[in-house]
């Protein structure tokens, strides 16, 4: 209960008069805050860091979140294995990760202090559940003695707070069981870290009112938690400052808090409309891609159709028939259910209909790390398939690209009859960041067309002399597989007159697309597959290069690990350093001027959460001397961590 | 479609016929099976380019490359997931996947269970020879006991599938078996097929020339088919037998084979219900198998023709009223209103 400054500083609060509540407060306006909720995986803990996002978000700060939980649903109450954390960055300026070190941690119990008291800076703010602290919880955490008491948390503002017991105070008299009275602590928990960060309390009041709606006595006793939490900071005076973090200056427009899943989720469905095309999202469920499937199926009003598959390999064929129907056959996975589509993916790549394939990569190999980051399946999606089998790659930066790489999967797959890879890692797909709504009018226009008529006119090739022999033989018949001038051949949708056409994963003619195994046309067809993947290139954006343009360092990244490689070249920079930086969006093909870009620096830094993937496609493809800075951990990059590989290039 | 007043589309059978050259062995009986689903389309009033055949991987499974319709040879027992995604995009349709019984039951078996379960709208012909051709004579899921491939030296032991008691227990609201021989049959059955709303499941008797030759003998020899098969008809008594005087009749729960006339009245023969809701009894016909009862001195005869077949929603049509519902309820989706369906807030100049 009571207040323990690490520095010595005493409980009482400082004279300090400018407070604004008529106490004796201190109000210390901050740039920036990572703060980080942990505990059970029951405790509600994501939803303590969910809430305490959006309410930044509404207040006008920049945020990025980092929700990190165990793959149990509910591990044994008070272990180790279940603690749950949801990290939240929230600042007044512009910020692309969720934090290294944590300003502030809560925690429920002593195993969450015990998993993520290495993560707190020195001198930083602990809030305490104290009633997580008795000694069946203790010897859980693998304790000897208590962490509070035993002088060991001298270095940092320990605000211990007896959660269980005030919660159950606040809510007596709403009629609830023990257990249910229990299960607001975590909105005690939140309106006390609301107090301490001067949050107002409307946007989860109104989240409660809301999300209660039928069941009032949840509603006014979540609220009383919410409200005991606040009051409690405020009167105990747990704390001798509150912080505060002003609006971030960002552009101007209409904004909302977005994850990596739901942006694709909208991204799907605005690509496939503005190209009016029916989207059919097929998918079996996995961590961490699931969310895409359930997003979708929320949308059916706008006409979606989402299939919930029996097998990964289900949900690929049903989305490739939907492709040879006409829609946009779109599955969603993670990486052990790409293992188990890739017969299929190859069918697709033989046949040359549109697929896209959304892999939320997790710790592999195998199981692997079900709810834990990784960017370990960039290989698989380039080579993962039996025969030569390319398909294009694309990868999102941030939780709000997402949103654009959709709308450029769902592009590409149309345009060029391919799959595509859209590889997002589950650290995109759960973290959230401020997205700009954009306007409609301007989003890229996607047009499909799709083959109304015979193509054979004018068509001189193999068996057209001869005649009526042979399909595509004579004039007015339809050539599946005579291309455009990137290669693309036509998609003729079933139900068309005239154009009826049988196509499969047998080697087929060019152009006819009869089956043909005769050797020179299989070299041919491999190299017209592969060509036309390589086309795609002239459609996208060359790479752009950041930073020193007279550096000796390029730092080459793909994916989720944006930013914070961002941030650490902006932090070397400011440092003095020398550094430029270019992200890969585009994997397969890369871009026309990748080669150059490469050549004019001396050393190539990449950092991966792998153990080096695209460094080997960057020595392979381009000779570039490449070396990888790979973390294989689960987790995503600190700052300081490429920082540090960055200084240490440059030594 | 079926309402409009315009004369259903005809079509000949040459028109049903890609230039593709047909390259199964002489003498297999895909070749009466793909005439006769020629012939039964010529009057199913559906235009060709609505139809589609989709395909899994085996000899069977080269059939989509030799009908003139829209066809998509997919990969090994998945053709059913093809099937449904082209039904999910266009519903306007008519979707066949062609099959056989290592493609459907083994590699495939969890797909079929589970298109039929859902009642897509597709018609699944699953091609029985009970072997592996195409790789050259193995013995399959179908196989009964003691079937000597070069996989199972010294008979297979392993207890076989019945693809109809498969499909009945997934719930396949239309059910049949007919024999590549039996052509007139064959052609009616493919026809009830084509008008049944749902997944329609077709086994077909079809004889492997090369390595499982004369396997449906006792179906097809003129002179003990009578005595092994039952023709099933709609309301009629499940009679058979050269002069129709066998039936089953039910003792209990058991079936048994009577003689009319002597064991009992027609009265007391079972009457066959194919719209019966209740799959049961159907079930128990799928039970009759020829080589269980080799030495029995009534031997069940194994029935023919529908067993089932029932109206129910289809997937689609229920997906459909979803969306409809959706769309009803809280309005047909703008994507502005999508974009903000979350909490905003604006950022000014």
């Amino acid at each position: 209960m009571s207040s323990e400054n690490g520095s010595a500083a005493p409980t009482a609060a400082p004279p300090s008069a400018n407070g604004t509540n008529g106490h004796h407060k201190r109000v210390e306006e901050v740039q920036s805050v990572t703060i980080r909720f942990a505990g059970d995986s029951g405790d509600g803990m994501q939803l303590a860091g969910t809430q305490f996002t959006n309410t930044s978000a509404l207040a006008g700060n920049d945020i990025a979140t980092f929700p990190d939980f165990p793959a149990e649903i509910r591990a044994p109450a008070g272990t180790l294995a279940g603690v749950s954390g949801f990290q939240v960055h929230f600042a007044s300026s512009d910020i692309h990760t969720p934090g290294d070190a944590l300003d502030a941690l809560v925690v429920m119990n002593a195993a969450a202090l015990k998993t993520n008291l290495r993560d707190l800076q020195p001198g930083g703010i602990l809030v305490a559940n104290s009633e997580g602290f008795e000694t069946s919880d203790l010897s859980k955490a693998k304790y000897k003695v208590s962490p509070l008491e035993d002088g060991s948390l001298k270095g940092y503002k320990v605000v211990r707070v007896p959660v269980t017991k005030m919660t159950r105070e606040a809510v007596a008299e709403c009629k609830l069981s023990p257990r249910e009275a229990d299960r607001c602590k975590n909105f005690f928990a939140l309106g006390l870290v609301y107090w301490m960060y001067e949050r107002s309390l409307e946007p989860t009041l109104k989240w409660i009112r809301e999300k209660f709606a039928k069941n009032p006595q949840f509603v006014e006793a979540n609220t009383r938690a919410l409200k005991a939490g606040y009051n409690y900071g405020e009167t105990v005076e747990v704390m001798p400052v509150q912080y505060k973090v002003a609006k971030a200056k960002i552009a101007p427009g209409t904004y909302r808090k977005i994850t990596g899943n739901e942006a694709i989720v909208l991204g799907l469905v605005a690509a496939t409309q503005l190209a009016n095309k029916q989207l059919v999202y097929a998918s079996y469920p996995i961590t961490p891609a699931s969310s895409v499937l359930e997003g979708l199926a929320e949308l059916r009003r706008f006409g979606v159709k989402t299939f919930q598959a029996e097998d990964e390999i289900a949900a690929a064929g049903v989305a490739i028939g939907a492709s040879y129907g006409g829609a946009v056959g779109v599955t969603g996975t993670s990486g052990p259910g790409v293992c188990l589509k890739s017969e299929a993916i190859g069918l697709a790549v033989m046949t040359e209909l549109p697929l896209v394939i959304v892999n939320v990569q997790r710790g592999g190999p195998s199981t692997g790390l079900p709810t834990k980051t990784e960017q370990a399946d960039l290989l698989q999606a380039m080579f993962g398939r039996n025969g030569e089998c390319p398909a294009a790659i694309i990868a999102p930066q941030s939780p709000g690209d997402c949103f654009d790489i959709a709308f450029e999967a769902v592009r590409i797959a149309t345009r060029f009859m391919c799959p595509v890879f859209l590889l997002s890692d589950g650290y995109l797909a759960n973290g959230s960041e401020p997205w700009k709504i954009p306007d409609v009018a301007k989003l890229p226009k996607i047009e499909v067309v799709n083959a109304t008529a015979p193509n054979s006119d004018g068509w001189t090739g193999a068996g057209h002399e001869s005649g009526a022999e042979g399909e595509g033989g004579s004039t007015g018949k339809f050539l599946p597989y005579k291309r455009d001038e990137y290669l693309a051949r036509p998609w003729a949708v079933p139900g068309t007159a005239g154009l009826e056409h049988r196509i499969g994963g047998i080697e087929k003619q060019d152009v006819t697309g009869n089956i043909n195994y005769e050797a020179g046309n299989h070299e041919h067809m491999t190299r017209t597959r592969a060509k036309k993947i390589e086309n795609i290139a002239l459609t996208i954006p060359d790479l752009a290069v950041t930073g020193d343009a007279d550096a000796d360092l390029l730092v080459a990244a793909w994916g989720g690990t944006f930013g914070s490689v961002t941030t650490a070249v902006e932090r070397c920079r400011k440092n003095g350093l020398k550094v430029a930086q270019v992200h890969f969006r585009y994997l397969n093909p890369m871009p026309k001027n990748t080669a150059d870009v490469l050549k004019r620096y001396k050393k190539v830094l990449v950092p991966e959460l792998n153990a080096g993937q695209l460094s080997w496609l960057l020595r392979a493809k381009y000779l570039a001397p490449a070396e990888g800075l790979n973390k294989i951990q689960g987790k995503p990059f600190l700052v300081s961590e490429i920082v540090a590989a960055i200084e240490k290039a440059l030594s | 479609m079926a309402a409009s007043a315009t004369p259903l589309p005809t079509l000949t059978t040459k028109e049903l016929t890609s230039d593709q050259e047909v390259r199964w062995c002489p003498g297999c009986g895909d070749y009466s099976i793909l005439a006769q689903m020629r012939k039964a389309l010529t009057t199913v009033g559906v235009p060709r380019e609505k139809l589609a055949f989709v395909s899994g991987i085996g000899c069977s499974s080269r059939f989509p490359y030799y009908m003139n319709t829209y066809g998509f040879h997919t990969i090994h027992g998945r053709a059913p997931t093809f099937a449904t995604g082209l039904r999910l995009a266009n519903p306007d349709l008519q979707v066949w996947v062609v099959t056989g019984d290592g493609d459907g039951l083994s590699i495939g078996g969890n797909h079929l269970i589970h298109a039929l379960r859902r009642n897509v709208d597709i018609k699944v012909l699953l091609f029985n020879n009970e072997i592996y051709g195409l790789t050259k004579g193995q013995y399959s899921p179908a196989s009964r006991v003691g079937t000597s491939s070069k996989t199972s030296p010294g008979g297979s032991f392993e207890t076989p599938v019945r693809p109809l008691s498969l499909a009945l227990a997934a719930e396949a609201t239309f059910v049949a078996r007919t024999i590549d021989v039996d052509v007139q049959h064959m052609v009616a059955t493919f026809q009830k097929a084509a008008a049944h709303k749902g997944s329609a499941f077709v086994e077909i008797y079809q004889n492997c020339k090369i390595f499982n030759d004369g396997v449906f003998e006792y179906a097809t020899d003129k002179s003990v088919k009578a005595e092994n098969v039952l023709y099933l008809e709609h309301g009629k008594p499940m009679l058979f037998g050269k002069d129709r005087s066998k039936g089953i009749r039910m003792s209990g729960l058991k079936p048994e084979v009577v003689t009319v006339g002597k064991d009992c009245g027609l009265d007391d023969i079972l009457t066959h219900d194919e719209a019966a809701e209740d799959p049961t009894l159907a079930y128990l016909l799928s039970r009759f198998a020829h080589d269980e009862t080799p030495n029995v001195a009534n031997p069940f005869p194994e029935p023919v023709g529908v067993y089932r077949s029932v109206r129910k929603p289809t997937y689609e049509e229920q997906l459909e009223a979803r969306i409809t519902e959706a769309a009803a309820k809280k309005g047909k989706g703008k994507i502005e209103d999508l974009f903000k369906a979350e909490d905003v807030w604006t950022v000014a100049e």
